[in-house]
């Protein structure tokens, strides 16, 4: 649960909160393209380290260690895989080059969840919601969008419930093979996908009771502009990806071994 | 037995559930947790099977510690039904859901087949034996969930607000079946607002108010107290209403009971009529 802390937009008045969704979204892009693009650990490093002054920016720091501690058992994983592959299937020829690239492949997945940690911190899902609409998508799938990011928690609090009602009943989560521990979460699973089923169903009929979808041309009481700093922030995300694309085509990377034995 | 010596929990998201908390359950009790919303009555049911562990202080269930032992041994002996049956129920037959936790605590299978049709004739389910528990109503699903934790005979035996969602005819059929099972020795404590239904059961009362418990004691008691009963927001019993109004004219104002007024009411009344 407290992964998921990492993600949920908390209320903070700061520059970053206050830009327009969609110029964040393009940052997002780019980072998510630049960290697919290298498998470098310089560069993925590079791509960590500069978002951290962002994190401070928008004064999420606190938050945005949570989605750090959270996504540790993770990042553990994905090491322990890569360094297991690769060492035994790939044409790397030393044990410290496997373990660069396995680093490598972690700090592209930490960097992920920091760039969307980053992004759902600071854009409220109205926020969200309105720049959908505004780039002409329709208003339907803008409200399911909205909808389903809105229900996240309630989901996470009713995943709570469930699984103490089947505590409650001698389930234990814990222990067991691979196989046996996927079963145990049958009985938490079907209860929380059937509730889900049941309330969108009891949504759309409240919702349609209340008229919803009657007028045609919808209007918003606040209208998304861009400012000069989303402009800025649009036009440092670009720079970065063709630098980036640049960099990946005409230039080897060193590792982190050749910089420190040359 | 359970015993809570000065618990406190604070919740994750740093809401102060329970303040405090100090009481005893004997063996073979009836007990109703009662309290505004809010109060701690679910967290403090889910302190005594172990689903959440006390911050401060000590649970004690039969003498056992529940930091010590696991959600699932507790539950052998303290049997918790939630609120809400639909927050359990998952299999694809109503005898399938009851034998569920039959299962986790490692019965046979001649002995599940036998705990099943008890929980079935118990509480009136043998016809929805193969019927998905999806297809039920309201009131049958709770019924079911109530069979799946019945089912291994619980010592204990804990309800979540279950006269919610049920119809007056169900709640008096609920109302005699827990008594029944109180007089067969089990120790039941329901949680509730039910204040009416509450009052017909007459058991000791544990009134609760943000996170601390305010009043312990007979229905009879506490019940009738005015006052302390609107602190927590519960409301009188409806007959106590009626006989308070009339305490000027001496009527007794300490009664909860329907049957009980009535009889009060006939004895004062009998001679004018």
């Amino acid at each position: 649960m407290s992964m998921f802390e990492g993600f949920k937009f908390r209320s903070v008045s700061s520059p970053i909160h206050k830009m327009d969704p969609r110029a964040k979204f393009v940052y997002v892009c780019v980072l998510f393209a630049v960290s697919i693009m290298f498998s470098n650990l310089v560069p993925l490093l590079f791509l960590f380290f500069i978002q951290i002054p962002v994190v401070v920016m928008a004064k999420i720091q606190r938050e945005w260690m949570r989605s750090m501690k959270g996504s540790a058992t993770f990042a553990v994983i994905i090491f322990a895989m890569n360094l297991l592959s690769l060492y035994f299937y790939s044409g790397y020829e030393t044990l410290s080059s496997v373990l660069e690239r396995s680093l490598a492949m972690t700090v592209r997945f930490i960097v992920l969840i920091q760039t969307f940690s980053i992004f759902f911190l600071t854009t409220s899902p109205d926020m969200l919601g309105l720049a959908l609409e505004q780039s002409r998508i329709p208003y339907e799938i803008c409200f399911a969008f909205t909808t389903a990011v809105r229900f996240v928690p309630v989901l996470a609090e009713e995943a709570q419930t469930v699984m103490d009602a089947q505590k409650a009943r001698g389930l234990e989560l814990e222990g067991g093979n691979f196989l046996k521990r996927i079963r145990n979460y049958i009985p938490i699973l079907i209860p929380l996908i059937v509730n889900a089923i049941r309330r969108s169903l009891e949504l759309a009929e409240t919702m349609e009771s209340r008229a919803w979808g009657a007028n045609k041309n919808r209007t918003n009481l606040y209208v998304l502009k861009m400012g000069k700093n989303d402009v800025l922030l649009i036009l440092i995300s670009l720079i970065i990806l063709a630098v980036s694309i640049y960099l990946s085509m005409h230039v080897k990377m060193p590792s982190v071994i050749q910089m420190l034995t040359s | 037995m359970i015993v809570m010596e000065n618990v406190y929990f604070t919740y994750p998201n740093g809401v102060e559930a329970l303040k405090g908390i100090n009481l005893k359950i004997e063996d073979g009790r009836f007990v109703a947790i009662m309290g505004q919303n809010g109060a701690g009555k679910t967290t403090l049911v889910k302190h005594m099977n172990g689903l959440l562990k006390p911050t401060r202080g000590r649970v004690l269930v039969d003498g056992v510690e529940t930091t010590k032992v696991s959600v699932a041994t507790l539950a052998r002996k303290v049997g918790l039904v939630f609120q809400n049956p639909d927050h359990q129920l998952f299999s694809e037959t109503v005898e399938e859901e009851i034998s569920f936790a039959l299962k986790n605590f490692g019965y046979d299978e001649k002995t599940i087949r036998e705990r099943v049709n008890w929980a079935l004739n118990l509480l009136d389910l043998e016809e929805y034996r193969k019927v998905s528990p999806f297809m039920l109503s309201g009131g049958e699903r709770k019924r079911v969930a109530l069979a799946s934790v019945l089912a291994w005979d619980p010592k204990i035996v804990i309800l979540d607000e279950p006269t919610i969602g049920q119809d007056h005819g169900q709640k008096e059929r609920l109302r005699q079946f827990i008594m029944q099972l109180n007089r067969q020795g089990k120790t039941i404590i329901i949680v509730t607002h039910d204040v009416e239904f509450v009052a017909e059961c007459s058991p000791d009362i544990i009134l609760m108010k943000q996170g601390k418990i305010i009043a312990t004691g007979e229905a009879k008691d506490v019940l009738t107290n005015e006052k302390l009963v609107s602190q927590a927001s519960v409301a009188l019993p409806e007959v106590t209403k009626i006989l308070k109004g009339l305490e000027d004219f001496g009527f007794p104002s300490d009664v909860i009971d329907v049957y009980e007024a009535a009889d009060v009411l006939y004895e004062r009344l009998s001679d004018r009529l």
